[in-house]
């Protein structure tokens, strides 16, 4: 009984800002502007397709370039010194505390012509435009969100008794069948909350868009953010579309794992 | 530098804006001695550069508190009107929000009585299109769009809107990344009066942006500072106060006021339906065009103020600038974007939209 009352505040949390938030959405998304029934926002949303995917591809591209370079990271992390490990994760939390626009404007800075980027390179005689591209807006949301990869992977990894391992080398095995059929498989549910912090927010992500891409790499994000003032509508419908794809992301992810992507 | 600082300072007052809601819908609004004041961010002389900080004097002369938030679009002012309860007493919306929020009964008529500084104002922005009888709005800025170019860069001085068409700056174009500013220029350009444009002539801007759009770096709006201080791209169009900022910022930055005309802009103090204070707010807008006042907001957003008493206030490096300023002939030229047709506004909010994502 006791945990039921302790429960009702988390309860009227999600009643108000997640189960009604998504009812309103779903409502508006099925409404054309006179407030009649319609699926007419929803043949706008087809409109944006191209965009559509264009943002999926993005923030699949930058989760599996963050995947790539986290995990050996937290590998490693989970093999130094408690101390180091603690510094580490320090450097990798600091740059958080910085308002995510102004980590942003930074990369704009770095990327820009006769920024230092540029600078450097035209020492070297390599010239070229670093930014305006969808490259630019990979590298911007790979730098976002690594921290969101790096950090469930290590805390999976560095729970792994070590007793495992030990049992493993015990019974023959060389370092690489220890990594591939010990620590690999029990950090699985890491990289699993990994992939998924990073793909959902980089799949709606905006303005990160605005600031390093080009005419062509707006997200859409940047669309809903745009149309939603003059067409909730529409707005709502793209937004909901987006979250079935992602639901469904996430129903594929939870195949491979245990239960870890939703819940 | 300047924009890095300008960040800070828009966080800062996202911060100020989301305790403000807080603080304007809770208590306070019935007590008297209050003014709920809702500006466009940056759109006021705040103490910046050794300015005054004109809320500040304002609560020293009258003793009424001023309660400062502000917002970035006309859209999220609309919205906060129609969708919070909420109660502002001074709002300062732009032309065409002017006219949408005067059909739908949401500003209140003024008293002049309460305001003799009024007089101070150009009769010619008594009664602009948004406002045409000049019963609710008293005129804050005004302003009109122009071109910035880096002489560095383009070879040919800019006469008209169609150098942003130019091929061979092709990459080096910035364009507003804002419907009613981008398509007003294409229309402009396809020979339209963009004050009565219709949904064909939405149509007809739209193919003519969409010519535009492989020549362009970039959609911009704030981004633009640093674009064109910086030397990072060729050509620009943007506010011409804000273009006199960005000459000040970077020697090789030269403008050019369209030679077929260009768009009048203003935005007004208003007092929205839902405010509780309508004399303190009558006072507030007053209080802000005394000369001085008015003056020392104009040297802090290089933005026209109507108020003639105040132009004699300022030196004279703004008080002839163009851009502050254009003559007299050159606004024969120039139209309000006012009173478009809410279908057509929403039809062209979409196609920019759709402009952009294909």
């Amino acid at each position: 009984m006791k945990s039921k009352k302790l429960s009702l505040p988390y309860i009227a949390w999600m009643l108000v800002f997640t189960m009604i938030p998504l009812v309103m959405i779903g409502i508006t998304a099925f409404k054309d502007r006179q407030g009649n029934f319609s699926l007419e926002p929803f043949a706008n949303a087809f409109g944006y397709s191209g965009v559509f995917f264009k943002s999926l591809w993005i923030a699949l591209l930058s989760t599996l370039i963050c995947l790539v370079l986290a995990y050996p990271l937290a590998y490693l992390l989970t093999r130094m010194k408690k101390s180091s490990q603690n510094l580490i994760q320090m450097l990798l939390m600091i740059p958080m505390w910085m308002n995510f626009l102004l980590r942003i404007y930074a990369w704009v800075i770095l990327l820009q012509k006769n920024g230092p980027l540029d600078t450097a390179l035209s020492l070297l005689g390599i010239h070229g435009t670093y930014i305006g591209n969808t490259g630019a807006v990979v590298v911007g949301m790979v730098y976002e969100y690594l921290p969101f990869m790096v950090l469930p992977i290590y805390t999976v990894m560095s729970k792994i008794d070590t007793g495992l391992i030990e049992a493993a080398q015990d019974l023959g095995s060389n370092g690489a069948q220890v990594f591939g059929r010990v620590i690999f498989p029990l950090s699985l549910p890491g990289v699993i909350s990994g992939i998924t912090m990073v793909f959902v927010p980089s799949a709606s992500t905006f303005l990160v868009s605005q600031y390093l891409g080009g005419t062509d790499d707006i997200m859409i994000g940047d669309v809903i953010d745009k149309i939603f003032w003059t067409d909730s509508n529409t707005g709502s419908a793209i937004s909901l579309v987006l979250m079935v794809f992602i639901f469904v992301f996430l129903v594929i992810m939870n195949l491979f794992g245990d239960e870890e992507a939703i819940a | 530098m300047k924009k890095i600082l300008s960040i800070i300072l828009c966080a800062a007052m996202l911060c100020a804006l989301t305790t403000g809601i807080a603080g304007c819908s809770g208590g306070g609004a019935e007590s008297k001695g209050e003014v709920n004041v809702y500006n466009w961010g940056e759109y006021i002389a705040a103490g910046q550069d050794g300015l005054m900080d004109v809320c500040e004097e304002f609560e020293k002369e009258t003793g009424i508190k001023v309660n400062y938030t502000t917002y970035e679009t006309n859209e999220e002012l609309y919205s906060m009107l129609k969708q919070s309860n909420v109660s502002y007493d001074v709002i300062v919306p732009s032309e065409y929000m002017i006219s949408k929020l005067i059909k739908e009964n949401m500003l209140q008529e003024l008293n002049f009585d309460n305001i003799p500084n009024y007089a101070n104002l150009d009769e010619r922005f008594k009664t602009l299109a948004g406002d045409p009888e000049g019963k609710y709005t008293v005129c804050y800025n005004w302003g009109v769009t122009a071109i910035v170019y880096d002489k560095t860069k383009v070879e040919n001085k800019p006469r008209d809107w169609d150098a942003l068409w130019d091929e061979t700056l092709e990459g080096e174009i910035l364009m507003f990344n804002n419907s009613r500013d981008a398509m007003a220029i294409a229309m402009q350009l396809c020979g339209i009066d963009p004050s009565k444009c219709t949904k064909e002539d939405v149509d007809k801007a739209t193919e003519k942006l969409k010519e535009q759009k492989p020549l362009l770096k970039k959609y911009v709006m704030d981004q633009v500072f640093n674009e064109m201080e910086g030397s990072q791209s060729a050509i620009a169009p943007y506010y011409a106060g804000d273009i006199a900022m960005m000459m000040e910022e970077n020697e090789d930055l030269d403008y050019c006021l369209p030679e077929s005309g260009s768009n009048l802009f203003y935005d007004a103090f208003c007092i929205p339906t839902c405010s509780k204070n309508k004399e303190n707010a009558e006072a507030f807008i007053n209080f802000m065009h005394k000369p001085e006042i008015a003056a020392e907001n104009c040297k802090y957003l290089r933005y026209g103020t109507p108020n003639t008493k105040a132009i004699e206030l300022l030196d004279d490096e703004i008080k002839n600038s163009e851009l502050t300023f254009p003559s007299e002939d050159y606004l024969k030229k120039c139209y309000v974007f006012a009173d478009v047709d809410e279908d057509v506004y929403a039809y062209m909010q979409e196609k920019f939209v759709e402009i952009q994502a294909n």
